[in-house]
This record gives C-alpha cells, sequence and structure tokens, in this order.
C-alpha cells in the first residue's frame, strides 16, 4: 500500500493494523447469555455500536460487538474487546481512561504498553474530528460495565 | 485555472471576489465542494454587510432619525429585491426569517396552527430535509394530523405515480423541496403543484438547494408558500425569507409575539401590524437583509444564464470523473437534466468518514454524513454518503482533484 506521505499523517491515521482490524474485526457478534447489552450512536455521525458482555467473578469472560461506521470506530471496537476480554473489569476500565487519555493527546498514554494494539490508533488525536470515532467503543464499554453493576 | 468554451463565465474572475477560496488547506490549494452545507460569501457582500454597519447601522420602522431612515430603506429595499429574485408580484407577503428552518417552522406554527385539524393530511416526500420533515411532525403531534409520504424511485425521483393514492380529500398540504440536497435531484415543482391544488391542498416548496442554482419563479410555479436561506447563495448565516401567497399571508395569525408585530397595544391584548411586520416580531437581521439584496444583485450581475451553464458543465464532468472511479455508487438520477452538481457517492470498504478525512488531507473540503435526511438515508440503504457539491466558483480542475482524492481513497481501503 503506498500512501501520499506529503499529506498530513494519513499514513499515521491508517496504518496497516487498523486497516486490518477494519476489514477482519475481532469478537464481531453476540454474547448469549450476557450480563449487559448497549447501544449507542454518534448522532454526528451515525456510527454505531451494540455491545455485549458477560461477568463472572468480576472478570469480562466474553464480550462481542456489532454495528456500522468508519474505520476508527470499527478498528477500535475490535482492538478494544480484544484488550479486555479475560481481564478483570476495573483493569478495563483503567485501560478505557488510559486510552481517553491518548486520544486527548497525553503522550505517556501513548507510551504505556498496557494498551497494547490500541497504540496504533494515536494518530487519532491529530484527527480531531474522529476523536470521537475512536472513543465510542471504550463509552460503551463503560456503560456496559455500569449496567451489569446494577 | 480552466475556463470551459461552452459556459460563458469568466471563472478565475468570479474566484478573486470570494478572498476565502484563496488559501491552502493541507498543504495545497483549497477545493470547496461543501456548498451544500453552505456557500462561500463575496466580497460584495460582505462589503455590503460592513457597510451597513459601518454607516447605516440603526434599528428599523420606529426612528425618525436619518440613520433608522436609511435602514429601514435597506431592510425593506431588501424585501423588494427578494421578491423581484423570486419574481413574487408583491413584496408585502415576503417575510425575512433565519432561514429556510424558521420560515417552515413559521408555516407550520401560524397557518398549520389556524388550519391543520385531527384526521387532516399534510404530504411530504422521503426525501425531505430534517427540516422539512421535523416541523410537520411536530404540527402532527400536536393536531392529529396524519403524515404521508411521496417515494422515491431507484435514480432518487419522487414517484408520481403515487399521487394519485397519496393525495385525497383530506390532504390540506403539499410540502416538498425542490431541489434535493441529499440526492441534487430537480423536482417537477409545477407539476407537483397542479396535482396539489387539483386536490384542494396548499403546497409549500423549500428552496433551500434551489435558490443558488436554478431560476426560480414562484408564479410560474404556482406555489403558496416558498422558504430559502440566504447562506448557501452568497448571503450571510442567519437570514433568509418566506414568501406567501399574499390572500394566504394576510390571515395568518402571528406566531412570535414581541416588538415590531403590533398595531395598538393594551395591557391585557394587542391588535397586531400587517404583514409582513406582523410576522416579523423583534429586531430584524437589517445588515442581513441588506447583504442578501447585495447577493442577489450579485448573483444577477453575474447573470443566471451563465451561472446555469457553468454549473452544468461542472455536472456533466463530476458526473463523468466519478463513473470512472472502480467500486463508487453516485446517487441521483442518471440524466444531467434532471439534477444539479451535487455529487452523493457511496464507495465500496470506505465508509464516508474515511472518504472525507483523506480528501480533507488533500485540501478538499466535501461532507460526510446523513445531510440532515435520516429517512432517505435508511431508503437508500446506506448508513450516511459522501457529498460533494458545486456552485459557480468550481472548476473543472477542482473536481479532478476530487477524482484523484477518491483514487487515494481506494488504494488505502480496496
Amino acid at each position: 500500500m503506498s500512501i501520499d506521505r506529503s499529506t498530513p499523517d494519513l499514513g499515521g491515521l491508517y496504518q496497516e493494523v487498523i486497516l486490518d482490524h477494519y476489514k477482519r474485526p475481532r469478537n464481531r457478534g453476540e454474547v448469549d447469555p450476557h450480563d449487559a447489552d448497549v447501544h449507542l450512536r454518534n448522532p454526528t455521525c451515525g456510527d454505531e455500536i451494540r455491545l455485549q458482555l458477560r461477568i463472572e467473578d468480576g472478570v469480562v469472560t466474553d464480550i462481542a460487538f456489532t454495528g456500522d461506521g468508519c474505520s476508527i470506530s470499527q478498528a477500535s471496537s475490535s482492538m478494544m474487546t480484544d484488550l479486555v476480554k479475560g481481564r478483570p473489569a476495573e483493569e478495563g476500565l483503567a485501560l478505557a481512561r488510559r486510552f481517553t487519555e491518548m486520544m486527548h493527546g497525553v503522550d505517556e498514554a501513548a507510551k504505556d504498553k498496557q494498551l497494547g494494539q490500541a497504540r496504533v490508533l494515536q494518530g487519532v488525536a491529530k484527527f480531531p474530528a474522529r476523536v470521537k470515532c475512536a472513543l465510542l467503543s471504550w463509552e460503551a464499554y463503560q456503560e456496559a460495565l455500569k449496567q451489569a453493576d446494577r | 485555472m480552466s475556463i470551459t468554451a461552452a459556459s460563458a463565465l469568466d471563472v478565475a474572475s468570479i474566484r478573486r471576489q470570494f478572498p476565502v477560496l484563496d488559501q491552502d488547506v493541507s498543504g495545497r490549494p483549497l477545493v470547496y465542494l461543501d456548498n451544500g452545507a453552505t456557500a462561500q460569501r463575496p466580497a460584495a457582500v460582505l462589503d455590503a454587510l460592513r457597510r451597513f454597519y459601518e454607516m447605516d447601522n440603526a434599528n428599523v420602522h420606529r426612528g425618525i432619525h436619518e440613520l433608522s431612515r436609511r435602514a429601514t430603506d435597506g431592510y425593506e429595499g431588501a424585501r423588494v429585491r427578494v421578491a423581484e429574485f423570486l419574481n413574487a408580484p408583491d413584496p408585502k407577503s415576503v417575510v425575512f426569517t433565519r432561514g429556510t428552518t424558521e420560515s417552515i417552522n413559521l408555516v407550520a406554527n401560524a397557518w398549520g396552527g389556524a388550519n391543520i385539524r385531527a384526521g387532516d393530511e399534510i404530504v411530504l416526500t422521503v426525501m425531505e430535509h430534517h427540516s422539512n420533515l421535523i416541523p410537520w411532525q411536530m404540527l402532527a403531534q400536536r393536531t392529529g394530523a396524519q403524515l404521508r409520504f411521496i417515494d422515491i424511485d431507484e435514480q432518487g425521483r419522487l414517484r408520481l405515480d403515487m399521487l394519485d393514492d397519496v393525495l385525497t380529500a383530506r390532504t390540506r398540504l403539499v410540502a416538498f423541496n425542490h431541489v434535493s440536497n441529499s440526492l441534487g435531484t430537480i423536482n417537477p415543482v409545477a407539476e407537483l403543484t397542479r396535482r396539489a391544488h387539483d386536490a384542494g391542498a396548499l403546497v409549500l416548496i423549500d428552496g433551500a438547494q434551489a435558490a443558488p442554482h436554478v431560476h426560480v419563479d414562484v408564479q410560474a410555479i404556482g406555489c403558496d408558500f416558498y422558504a430559502f436561506s440566504g447562506h448557501k447563495m452568497g448571503a450571510p448565516m442567519g437570514i433568509g425569507a418566506l414568501w406567501g401567497r399574499r390572500e394566504i399571508m394576510d390571515e395568518l395569525p402571528p406566531w412570535m409575539g414581541g416588538g415590531e408585530m403590533v398595531d395598538l397595544v393594551e395591557l391585557s391584548h394587542a391588535t397586531y401590524a400587517p404583514v409582513p411586520h406582523r410576522l416579523e416580531a423583534g429586531t430584524p437581521n437589517v445588515g442581513g437583509a441588506v447583504a442578501l439584496a447585495a447577493a442577489i444583485d450579485w448573483l444577477e450581475g453575474v447573470g443566471r444564464d451563465a451561472i446555469e451553464g457553468h454549473e452544468n458543465t461542472l455536472l456533466r464532468h463530476g458526473m463523468e470523473r466519478l463513473r470512472g472511479v472502480e467500486g463508487l455508487r453516485l446517487f441521483g438520477p442518471a440524466s444531467p437534466d434532471e439534477r444539479i452538481a451535487i455529487f452523493p457517492f457511496a464507495m465500496d470498504g470506505a465508509h464516508p468518514h474515511d472518504v472525507a478525512t483523506i480528501l480533507d488531507a488533500h485540501g478538499i473540503a466535501i461532507r460526510a454524513g446523513h445531510h440532515c435526511t435520516q429517512p432517505l438515508m435508511r431508503r437508500l440503504g446506506v448508513p450516511a454518503t459522501t457529498r460533494a457539491s458545486c456552485w459557480l466558483y468550481n472548476t473543472t480542475d477542482e473536481l479532478d482533484r476530487l477524482a484523484e482524492g477518491l483514487e487515494e481513497v481506494r488504494r488505502i481501503f480496496a
């Protein structure tokens, strides 16, 4: 793939690994039975995500998503589910906060290895109009934990 | 900048009159193709606005002093210019508003409130902008009226074959856009109006996307209300107008109360001024109206035929270039005779927001999303589209750059 480097950071935004998660999303589907079922929409751009997860002994044992959206929102959903699956819910929450910091341009957050593959999305921070796309799935995750708690 | 021989428009000279176009974005000359959302303003309009505030600024109608007289003359003169622009017979039935949305809300509230009852039907189309949908939904909820819809065909044209079924003895109003903001379709407004009138209904036309591009003649169309916005045709944001047939406007009750709209005021009640002032409560946007008149002057100076000719060149060139992009699906009528130079499209494997980001990185401004027509997006079976929309200052070179940008989208996402 050749990306014209004279254009601002397009190469940083559309990295191979992001496009791979977009074209072949992980954890796409439904969780049955589930403890939370969250539907979030971004009314300004129409991105939407439906996120379901199951929690056993405080651990997210299964998580999956469906929905429509741009490459960034879909790749972020795919990476997020990969990252929090099998982890204690509380750890996932800390990652959500870390990821949000990274999207707001906090350098230390972008260096945090805990974020794993999701760090490739740090380039999105340079495209303010797209930050909300990357954050949607993490917001859905936090919303799902609240729902599971009730 | 290439100037096509077929058009009499001197595009290079036109472009020099738009200061905002002369800038680089992402290191390249800006290509502004988001005119459907809002157009840019020529220097003549910006000068008129500035001149009003620098020389003539005062409140209208009440003042005896010189500046108030000048402001009033400017404001009322603008009303005459709007009437001329629409070929409306009577400036007194032109009401200034914030724009198309407010114009339609005015009709829904003032006319709708006085005339719509439970069981009445209002006919709309599935291609309406939310501004010509939500006010009618709100009216229907208040009154118990029903909304009925004219569908579109596969090319995004209204299905006139449905009219026999949709128009009934209960139809009170038929409201539709002159030109679709999401498809570019030019609707057969005169025919629709005739059919609606045959059914005994009134007709409101949303002219937001038509006024900048096509010749509008409310008498030839025969409609009862026509609404448009200044900001899509070179005037500032926050000014627009509603024209209504005089005998209907004379009967409209006020919809907002306040200064300017009264005759005699007691503590417990008041009598109201005649139209148009009855429908213009509060201090109006005088500077905006003066600038709207300047935009009309400017457009007519350029020449409506020259504008339509140039935009037709852009339309044909753009359709040809976009059809050459693999995996691109162009929405709207296949024939250039039935549309304006708005290019709504979807690309295989690439979401509109990604298309918009990549084009932005090439200095090309387009719009991605539902374009305030969510029901239409569902009808088309897409979550969103990408839309490039032209105005008279765009060039075929710019459409070439659009096509090149889309080739990069293909390289990244194919």
